[in-house]
């Protein structure tokens, strides 16, 4: 009896792992995907063909391999960066790499929100004497968040499940941590794992449907 | 005196000439009408005058102010083309509401935007945006929508929200508003409300440029026809002159294809 809880409060505990890299992958690779999003719509083309060569290279490979090449890299071709030593070091070469990963995703669907809206909406705003900045904030910002909500929050929901990779690169979070167990050969905790992540996501979806239903009151 | 005069406009687009050699005035009060065939280059016209298409060669003069003029970059600069397009409301073919916002508020917004940059706007904000308010309602019972003021543009007709875009271009008291075919995307049963917000607007000696494929309405409301065809203005007078009377053989087949449709 004893064992269990102590089982389940070390899953919980590194479930927090977990939790973290979600946290900090969301907070910056939204605003990195918007900034990307941007670069891929350029007018300047070398910045325009730069982005969306990084974009491709990006989703046109695993994110397993990226976080090995972005955790080795730097020692394998002997550069003078270093990640920091132990785990610190391993999570936020995790953090890297799903932070550049999830923001090439997020701008793909920025570009096409942003480029889904008419460009009616665009020159009302012009004709009215708007500048370009009010325009993308008080007349497109809002019509594009509502058209890219269903597909950011299925990213946000793979980026749950996605947490789990980090431990390719040694990271303890949860199934890794269950692991321990089950090649000792106690197999529920394994099974227990995903307990947690059905838990998340079913928040994660209460959440998204609310956010869905606050912008029914207008169509675009 | 005229309050817009447009002299010798030039566009094109690649090798196509959309507009040639368009040179006419309006004199303040005025309402012009602007027929033709589709492609005949009307839309970019509006579209010109509105900073939506820069013209490649000839100039616009509003109150005897250059405000466009294609070989004088001084008069091109992005800085101020937006003071410059106040001179002109456009009204567009698919009204281009702003679907987030109220009705209400789709009249205001441009309004409490530029209101900011007044420089007494921090200490009078409250007064401003009020006044703001109290117009946008009474553009709104002008074109006979009172009723609506809180509801979003999916909530109502088409004829409504032309009706709406109306009260938004006028909000920003244009000199010359503008209407590119502004009952060409409405059931034929929702035109007749939004002719009549024009009619009205005519009668009170708002200074129009009016595109429409509506040729009854052209020759009931507006004080000159302007007739194109193929990028120049081929024929332009009085409706009298241009219905009753067109001396053109362009003007004739035109109008002739319009009867038997």
């Amino acid at each position: 009896m004893n064992e269990i809880s102590v089982i389940i409060s070390r899953l919980s505990e590194s479930f927090l792992l977990n939790c973290r890299l979600f946290a900090l992958t969301l907070v910056f690779s939204l605003p990195l995907g918007l900034l990307i999003s941007f670069g891929t719509m350029s007018r300047f083309r070398p910045l325009r063909w730069l982005l969306r060569t990084i974009v491709w290279m990006v989703r046109g490979t695993p994110l397993m391999l990226q976080l090995m090449i972005i955790f080795y890299g730097p020692g394998l071709l002997n550069m003078s960066f270093t990640w920091p030593s132990g785990a610190t070091g391993r999570f936020v070469a995790a953090t890297v790499a799903f932070v550049i990963n999830y923001a090439c995703y997020f701008s793909e669907i920025f570009r096409g929100g942003i480029e889904s809206v008419p460009k009616g909406q665009y020159e009302a705003g012009q004709v009215l004497g708007m500048t370009k900045v009010q325009i993308f904030f008080k007349v497109t910002l809002l019509q594009v968040v509502k058209r890219i909500l269903p597909p950011v929050g299925n990213e946000v929901i793979t980026l749950v499940k996605d947490t789990s990779l980090s431990r390719i690169i040694a990271n303890k979070e949860i199934i890794m941590m269950a692991g321990e167990y089950s090649s000792k050969g106690l197999i529920w905790p394994l099974f227990g794992t995903g307990i947690y992540f059905l838990v998340f996501v079913g928040a994660l979806t209460l959440l998204l449907d609310w956010l869905e239903k606050k912008m029914g009151y207008f169509r675009v | 005196m005229a309050i817009l005069e447009v002299k010798n406009i030039e566009k094109n687009f690649g090798t196509l000439k959309v507009l040639q050699k368009i040179d006419f005035s309006l004199e303040k009060g005025e309402s012009i009408a602007i027929i033709g065939s589709s492609g005949s280059g009307k839309t970019t016209l509006l579209r010109c005058l509105n900073f939506l298409e820069r013209p490649d060669k000839g100039s616009i003069i509003v109150n005897n102010e250059v405000i466009f003029d294609a070989d004088d970059p001084a008069t091109q600069l992005e800085s101020e083309v937006r003071k410059k397009r106040l001179h002109f409301g456009l009204v567009f073919q698919d009204f281009n509401l702003f679907p987030q916002y109220t009705v209400l508020k789709n009249v205001t917004l441009a309004a409490e935007l530029l209101a900011k940059e007044r420089p007494n706007y921090k200490q009078d904000k409250k007064a401003i945006l009020q006044e703001i308010q109290a117009r946008g309602e009474e553009l709104l019972s002008q074109v006979g929508l009172s009723d609506k003021l809180e509801c979003y543009p999916h909530q109502i007709s088409g004829g409504q929200k032309q009706r709406v875009a109306i009260a938004r271009a006028l909000a920003l008291e244009p000199d010359i508003l503008c209407f590119d075919e502004p009952t060409s995307a409405l059931d034929p049963e929702l035109t007749g409300e939004v002719l009549k917000v024009i009619k009205n607007l005519a009668e009170r000696n708002t200074t129009m440029i009016i595109v429409t494929h509506e040729m009854d309405f052209a020759r009931d409301v507006a004080d000159r026809v302007i007739f194109m065809d193929d990028g120049v203005i081929i024929e332009q007078g009085s409706p009298q002159e241009v219905f009753g009377a067109p001396k053109e053989e362009r003007t004739k087949q035109f109008l002739a294809r319009y009867k038997k449709d």
